[in-house]
């Protein structure tokens, strides 16, 4: 039986209960006591709440009665949720702990420079590598500017810490690739073959590198290929050497992509306009291709596959060291091949498989004479078939940490002849690896990885720990270090005539310091590396060479201070003796210089669409072999220091519906003298400087895309 | 009978509880979307307060798609005006996280892909260098896709005029554009009606704002 009153009272409830109120108020601030502002307050299940104000402080009224669920959330902080009585007046004070995402999440950093556009915390972007000056669009040029490489002209390779340019392994998607560069001339460097477009990051690691990859002494260059495009593109490029076309189409459903781009160089006119140091007598022609395919293939699943080719000839006739007033003739043909297949997928479970495969043959023709001289020219052959096959699982440890482990194998098909002399070898190579990335602590991590070894040729195996510690000193610094060993085999060409050698071997013990914030970056580092092993060519074939290397490196990178310009700089102390090949004891290599800076400078006018970049380059004088000194004086001689400026102008600008850039780019802008060393007669009577083909390289190119985007189309049916 | 009596009066009170909370819900969303358009809270501090709100109350009622659009809508003005390029990301992620839960119960919508396509141009404002080429298209095509859901929104046009506008000329900016934008988006502000009183209806202030810029 209800009273009325009981009726009017259910039909009221509502109101009642929305009459009551309470006043909930208090502070909040993070673990350090400092207070938050902006942060969302509220009754969990109603629209009562506030926002904090500058001081921390908090205060609203809520109907919400009994116990309630209060949560308190913040951008950067974990959303607190706490339960409380609401009744008489509460005070609350309250604690948000931040959240740890990538930004503020320590990572290994010791010996590595990584570009990257999808991480954070990198030092590069992928586009600082395109848009260094001097080195026209090379990667290997560019990263010469970074701490830790050599300024070194006459060959090709990143020479690092002490070691040769032979030292540093090129890996692309994980798989080592042989022959990273085009086939040149003794004593002039060679392009890589590879553009700095197909990457979507690129990591120089100056030492103390994952164990995911092997035999590299030194360093190695890792390269990630780029994922389906953000919509289809068309380009073209004209250069006053040559021209490109390139396609990259992306499927309605944006689920694949095929691209490829074929260029032709051809430097015959610009020889006949600029002056050579030789005189060219095959035309420098080259025709490069690539074409990829790309395919999601589930989700989390990614099938790439990548093929290039290239091939170029060229020809110079110089004068003659050996028989002075003859001229020397030195001719050279090259076809390449590179194929990659890559497929990445998610296992489930934390549980991720990365499975690749690549292929790649290169051939050489070369053809050397000295005319009316020697009673035959010199005829080379020479063939290299390289394959192998990767597989890498990793799997999720916890929030952070994680676990990979590997295998791969490599059979290499070495052919050369000189006239009628072979020298054939091939080599299995297979190595298994296993690295852990463990985070104590999200500021403090350890990568702790070793790697086995088997080659075939030198009927050897190997074990290589390696270990990194870093450790986050606050929000924007942390310190790193690392440790490893790394073999690798003696370089094709020794092994080609002599098999019963061993792995040479190098251990690196590295410490840096970074910080890195919004506009600056600072890096130092200190490194100690020993070579054990090194290959010995004199008085017989054996690994009894030894050497060292020592060093301090500092890298500054400002995006700020000036208006609209970017510059680094960045500095390396090295000191390094070896002995090795023909070596008679310990010195300072050839390749080696003591000091070496750069300076990369980007300026970018907004109100005219340029950009205009310098580099300069410096590095103290190196040594060279002069046969005309004692044993005891041996590499005693120095070339003279290096300056050189490089200097590039973009203009952005569109024409018609192309987003076009003109470039025009200058090598050593002053003329300086490049001396990178000496070669000698045999008689030590006469000497030739080793030098670029000529003071300066000009560059005139333009280059347009056309994204298919239907922007313009739309507006113009209005 | 009096037990029917009880019966009906119960269903009335809960009706009457449903209208209430219906009704708290419409005049606070009323009270909110008309700070929208005021200059006094289109600043870093009113954007966060206002998404805060927004925030609070889709997350109590859940089931409407309004508070949600209106909070990613903060959220991204917030990221925009944040001085702190480093947290400018984690603003944008929460204005995300929001713009998907009103899309999830909308469906596809054209006020929401202007909120997509506004999403994308904040990213590109914490490093335009290396963003550009990837967010710059996409917050273009979203303003098609925008388009096309409805061509009377008149917010594509301020969307789409406004991205002429901070574009450098050599990326396809022009000022003439713009102001050729912003004319049709006052055309269609004129006649455009919204859904509801609470439905989405900013813009018509800004736009004349920005019209004087580019005069």
């Amino acid at each position: 039986m209800l009273k009325p009153f009981a009726i009017c009272f259910l039909i009221l409830l509502p109101i009642f209960l929305r009459a009551q109120s309470v006043t909930v108020k208090g502070k909040i601030t993070d673990a350090k006591k400092r207070p938050l502002a902006g942060v969302n307050i509220a009754i969990k299940g109603s629209y009562d709440g506030t926002t904090s104000a500058k001081d921390g402080s908090f205060s609203f009224t809520t109907s919400a009665t009994g116990e309630r669920i209060i949560t308190a959330s913040l951008t950067g902080f974990q959303t607190l949720e706490i339960k409380a009585e609401l009744g008489a007046l509460q005070d609350f004070n309250l604690v948000l702990k931040e959240t740890v995402n990538e930004l503020k999440m320590v990572t290994i950093s010791a010996g590595s420079f990584e570009a990257s556009d999808e991480k954070k915390n990198t030092m590069l972007k992928p586009l600082d590598i395109v848009t260094t000056a001097g080195a026209n669009g090379d990667i290997v040029s560019a990263l010469k500017t970074l701490p830790g490489a050599q300024q070194v002209g006459e060959k090709e390779g990143l020479f690092v810490r002490g070691g040769t340019g032979t030292e540093t392994q090129t890996f692309i998607d994980g798989m080592l690739v042989r022959n990273p560069f085009s086939t040149g001339m003794p004593d002039f460097a060679a392009r890589g073959r590879f553009s700095p477009f197909l990457f979507k990051g690129t990591t120089f690691s100056s030492g103390g590198y994952s164990s995911l990859y092997g035999q590299g002494l030194s360093s190695a260059l890792i390269l990630e290929s780029t994922d389906l495009p953000e919509r289809s593109s068309y380009s073209l490029g004209v250069m006053t050497i040559g021209g490109s076309v390139g396609v990259d189409k992306l499927s309605n459903d944006k689920k694949k992509a095929y691209g490829f781009e074929v260029d032709y160089a051809n430097l015959s006119p610009y020889f006949k306009l600029v002056k050579q140091k030789q005189e060219p007598v095959v035309a420098p022609q080259s025709l490069n291709f690539s074409t990829n395919y790309r395919l999601k293939t589930s989700k989390t699943g990614m099938l790439k596959l990548f093929v290039t080719g290239s091939w170029n000839k060229f020809g110079f006739l110089g004068e003659s060291l050996e028989y002075p007033g003859e001229k020397e003739e030195f001719r050279v043909e090259n076809k390449y091949i590179y194929t990659n297949v890559s497929w990445k997928e998610s296992l489930g479970n934390g549980w991720r498989i990365q499975l690749g495969s690549s292929f790649s043959t290169n051939r050489d023709k070369i053809y050397m004479d000295t005319i009316n001289k020697s009673p035959q020219p010199s005829r080379v052959n020479a063939r290299q078939d390289f394959s192998q096959f990767r597989a890498v699982l990793s799997k999720n440890l916890g929030k952070f940490s994680m676990l990979r482990v590997g295998s791969e194998f490599q059979y290499a098909d070495e052919r050369s002849a000189l006239n009628n002399m072979h020298a054939d070898y091939v080599d299995s190579y297979s190595a298994t690896f296993a690295e852990a990335d463990i985070y104590f602590t999200p500021r403090f991590v350890g990568r702790f990885g070793t790697r086995f070894e088997y080659t075939s040729v030198l009927k050897a195996a190997n074990i290589a720990p390696r270990a990194s510690l870093a450790y986050k000193l606050d929000a924007k610094s942390q310190v790193a270090f690392a440790y490893g060993e790394f073999y690798q085999k003696p370089e094709q060409q020794y092994l080609r005539f002599f098999r019963d050698l061993n792995y040479q071997r190098a251990t690196h013990y590295i410490a840096s310091y970074q910080r890195v914030t919004e506009f600056f970056t600072f890096r130092g580092e200190v490194f100690y590396k020993e070579y054990h092993d090194l290959l010995k060519t004199v008085p017989s074939f054996n690994n009894n060479g030894t050497g060292y290397a020592k060093g301090a490196e500092l890298f500054w990178r400002d995006r700020k201070s000036i208006k609209n310009v970017d510059y680094w700089v960045s500095y390396s102390y090295l000191d390094t003796k070896r002995d090795y090949l023909n070596y008679p004891y310990e010195v300072q290599p050839d390749f080696a210089a003591n000091h070496t800076a750069s300076l990369v400078y980007k300026h970018y006018i907004p109100s005219v669409q340029l950009n205009i970049g310098a580099t300069y380059t410096f590095a103290t004088g190196r040594p060279y072999y002069n046969p005309n000194r004692p044993r005891s004086e041996f590499m005693q001689d120095r070339t003279r220091t290096l300056n050189t400026l490089g200097l590039n102008v973009n203009y952005l600008t569109t024409i018609g519906k192309g987003f076009t850039v003109f470039v025009l780019s200058i090598t050593n802008v002053l003329g300086n003298d490049q001396e990178y060393g000496f070669r000698y007669s045999s008689d030590g009577l006469r000497r030739n400087m080793v030098g670029p083909m000529a003071p300066r390289f000009f560059f005139v190119g333009m280059f347009m895309s056309f994204g298919i985007d239907r922007r313009q189309e739309t507006i113009d049916r209005q | 009978m009096k037990r029917i009596l009880f019966s009906l009066m119960a269903v009335a009170g809960t009706i009457f509880t449903v209208q209430a909370q219906s009704d708290q819900y419409k005049s606070a969303m009323k009270q909110q979307v008309a700070l929208l358009d005021s200059n006094s809270t289109f600043t870093v501090g009113g954007m966060q307060q206002l998404a805060n709100t927004f925030e609070r109350i889709a997350e109590a009622e859940k089931t409407q798609w309004l508070p949600y659009y209106y909070a990613a809508y903060c959220r991204v003005n917030e990221a925009f005006m944040t001085e702190n390029k480093s947290k400018t990301d984690e603003i944008i992620d929460k204005s995300v996280l929001n713009i998907e839960k009103a899309q999830a119960l909308k469906g596809p919508d054209s006020e929401i892909s202007c909120i997509l396509s506004l999403i994308a141009s904040a990213r590109i404002g914490v490093d335009p260098m290396t963003r550009g080429m990837k967010y710059g298209p996409e917050s273009a095509e979203l303003l098609e896709t925008a388009q096309k859901q409805n061509p009377e929104n008149p917010r594509v046009f301020v969307l789409k005029g406004q991205s002429a506008m901070y574009t450098p000329e050599a990326f396809g900016g022009s000022k003439t554009r713009a102001k050729e934008m912003f004319d049709i988006a006052l055309k269609k502000f004129a006649t455009f009606k919204p859904e509801s009183d609470i439905a989405p209806n900013w813009g018509e202030g800004y736009v004349k704002e920005l019209i004087k810029q580019v005069q």
